[in-house]
């Protein structure tokens, strides 16, 4: 099936503006903490996991989404949360420990929550994926025909919750997604190292649902993949499991000496970035003009740095508000 | 003996050299959870140990805490003697039925001929804005649930020598170091978490608190990072005047609650000092204990503190809130003694 042109260029877009923004972020959190690192210095403390090079399993998914539909994802959430327009300001401001944040300053990166779009994650790995699971069970009780998409990484796939999520998935053969980012790390230990089979999307058939292997950090081998999952479960025909293959491109977290992969696994990525050929695809297609990218770049950064200015300038939350909140 | 307290090591080295020297000396000791190999754990726990000794002794696993906490038990029971790493502990959630209803039951269940030998290390505490799943202490819900011991140090010589100990028990030991004992280098600096270790094993007995610093005004008992911030608090205390005295429980589990009483009975006035949450944990057992066992010496109602009933907020001045710290404590003391 054709992919409409808006469709390649909002996603190329997307990725822009995420790559942008994690590179801020990276900036902004290790400059605060030289020469000596302190974790807890500087504008954004805390623990940093960004996606830079995993932005493809992120924008492929979104043109398929509509109104309505929620997401759980991971301690490494921005590329989703921003490919599926996370307000921007208050994300960034909710980094930056602000009260104009999504949480007022009390989840930080690894806690952003928004109802419009319905957006959650959390640090604790897999903990989303029932919770996706319940978000699809209350659009089958209310007869919408919203979707959820679960996204979560490849050392989550051996914990507890993704097996019994799976299972009850398809035993109410729910409209949910489930999306592996698979970027064979679970901070130092490799997936041949965690992992009893190869790939993981072998293991819907467990569970009696489809299986999908997405060999390519490619955001349109993601779109095509993710469009069947998606209107599958938005026709009432269940859950599947899609495993995208795909590069964590900076450490664990920031600070991460990332020893534990080589220097040739590294050069490996870097070559095959998608910011690098995802773009060059689009303009030998000619589905994009140099002029057009140029210009979708200076917009995706403005909007980055206006939200990061904008974070920067709220204030702090007073204090004694951490005492709200506690209970509705 | 003077040359041997010579060394200075930070409570992390001292944590990942007592494994070794146990491991060294004792064949069935191993470890095994996330990233303790290759990385040597998050929190340098297990530094070194995987090149010593290999990976059938340094076992990275799955993210799967059900799965290999489990599999401790299971190989604490057949003649081993596992310590599994828990990376944080707020990720108990996903494995605690294994803790608290198999580790911690099953010597019991068995009325006594089961045993269970194994060590759980965890790291918790806050204060670096990791928000609310990454900087719980929580030890007073593990010492709520009974079977097993709960360990908790604050320095480098007691790291070393509660966890030789910890690994020699019979019972289930839970390990909890706080990050900001450690004396990691990523980590805000704390000249406290480096200290002199003997070379040699030696162990410091489960369930006997310190006196970490003597005083005749006021005891305030504490656990873990906190201790830190007593010490700081006293120094401050003593130029004005009030004469501190710190009580490092140094485990939960079993309470050393001799050494509460005894404090209390000394200064007549207690200030608990805690890192968890306040209602129905440590402060409350070690308050508690003092008026069961000197209620008569007190001269004012004892006070605590504890993070109010609120999870761990991420932004700095919200956490900086809620946390316990020198400041308190100093106010906190200045409020017993003119009450
Ligand atoms: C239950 C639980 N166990 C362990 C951790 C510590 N931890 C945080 S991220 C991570 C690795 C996750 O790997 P993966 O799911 O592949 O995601 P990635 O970081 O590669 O994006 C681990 C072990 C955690 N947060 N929660
Ligand atoms: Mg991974």
């Amino acid at each position: 099936m054709e992919i409409p042109r808006d469709d390649l260029v909002a996603m190329y877009a997307a990725m822009v503006k995420i790559r942008y923004f994690e590179e801020r972020i990276r900036e902004i959190y290790l400059d605060d903490k030289l020469p000596a690192f302190d974790i807890a210095a500087g504008r954004i403390p805390g623990e940093m996991h960004l996606a830079a090079g995993q932005e493809p399993v992120a924008v492929g998914v979104m043109p398929h989404l509509k109104d309505g539909d929620a997401i759980t994802a991971t301690h490494r959430p921005h590329h989703i949360a921003i490919a599926q327009g996370v307000d921007l300001q208050q994300m960034a401001a909710e980094i930056f420990g602000k009260d104009t944040g999504l949480g007022h300053g009390k989840g930080g990166h690894m806690h952003l929550f928004s109802i419009h779009p319905e957006f959650g994650c959390s640090g604790i790995i897999a903990e989303g994926m029932p919770v996706a699971v319940g978000a699809a069970l209350a659009f089958k009780k209310q007869g919408s025909d919203n979707v959820a998409l679960s996204f979560f990484g490849d050392g989550a796939a051996n914990q507890g919750a993704f097996h019994e999520s799976l299972n009850l998935a398809a035993l109410w053969n729910l409209p949910v997604v489930f999306i592996c980012e698979d970027n064979r790390y679970a901070i130092s230990v490799p997936k041949e190292a965690s992992t009893a089979i190869a790939d993981n999307s072998d293991r819907a058939s467990a569970y009696g649902m489809p299986g999908v292997l997405v060999p390519d950090n490619d955001p349109v081998a993601v779109y095509e993949v993710a469009r069947e999952a998606i209107a599958r479960a938005r026709d009432g025909g269940g859950p599947s499991l899609i495993e995208v293959e795909t590069d964590r491109l900076w450490g664990h977290f920031e600070g991460d000496m990332d020893a534990y992969r080589s220097d040739e696994f590294k050069a490996a990525m870097a070559e095959r970035d998608p910011m690098k050929t995802y773009p060059a695809r689009l303009l030998s297609e000619g589905v994009l003009t140099p002029e057009e990218q140029e210009q979708l770049i200076k917009e995706a950064h403005a909007a980055v740095d206006e939200a990061i200015a904008f974070a920067e300038s709220s204030p702090y939350p007073r204090p004694e508000d951490a005492l709200l909140h506690v209970f509705a | 003996m003077t040359t041997l307290t010579e060394r200075k090591l930070t409570t992390q080295k001292a944590i990942a050299e007592a494994i070794a020297q146990e491991m060294e000396a004792d064949e069935s000791v191993f470890v095994m959870g996330e990233d303790v190999g290759v990385y040597g754990g998050i929190f340098g726990a297990t530094e070194g140990l995987l090149d010593r000794f290999g990976p059938d002794r340094v076992m990275d696993t799955p993210i799967s805490e059900t799965g290999f906490i489990g599999a401790a038990i299971g190989a604490a029971i057949n003649g081993m003697r596992p310590i599994a790493e828990l990376m944080f502990v707020d990720f108990f959630g996903v494995c605690m039925d294994q803790i608290y209803n198999n580790m911690a039951k099953i010597h019991y269940f068995s009325g006594g001929n089961v045993k269970v030998p194994m060590v759980l290390t965890t790291a918790c505490g806050g204060g670096y804005s990791d928000a609310g799943q990454h900087s719980q202490t929580l030890w007073g819900m593990f010492a709520h649930l009974p079977g097993m011991k709960v360990v908790v140090p604050s320095n480098p010589y007691d790291a070393k020598g509660l966890m030789i100990a910890a690994i020699r028990d019979d019972n289930p030991v839970v390990y909890m170091f706080h990050k900001g004992v450690l004396g990691l280098g990523w980590m805000t600096p704390n000249p406290r978490a480096i200290g002199p270790v003997p070379e040699e094993p030696y162990t410091v007995p489960l369930g006997k608190a310190a006196v970490a610093r003597e005083g005749t005004d006021v005891s305030v008992v504490t656990v873990g990072l906190t201790v830190h911030r007593a010490l700081d608090a006293a120094e401050t205390l003593e130029a004005k005047g009030i004469s501190t005295e710190v009580v490092d429980l140094r485990s939960l589990v079993p309470l050393d609650r001799e050494a509460i009483v005894a404090s209390v009975r000394k200064t007549h006035r207690l200030l608990v000092v805690d890192e968890d949450y306040r209602s129905f944990g440590m402060t409350g057992e070690v308050i508690t204990t003092a008026i069961e066992g000197a209620f008569d010496y007190l001269d004012a109602p004892p006070a605590r503190i504890a993070v109010p009933d609120v999870p761990i907020p991420y932004s700095r001045p919200l956490e900086q809130f809620v946390l316990p710290d020198a400041d308190k404590i100093v106010a906190g003391v200045e409020a017993l003694m003119a009450g």
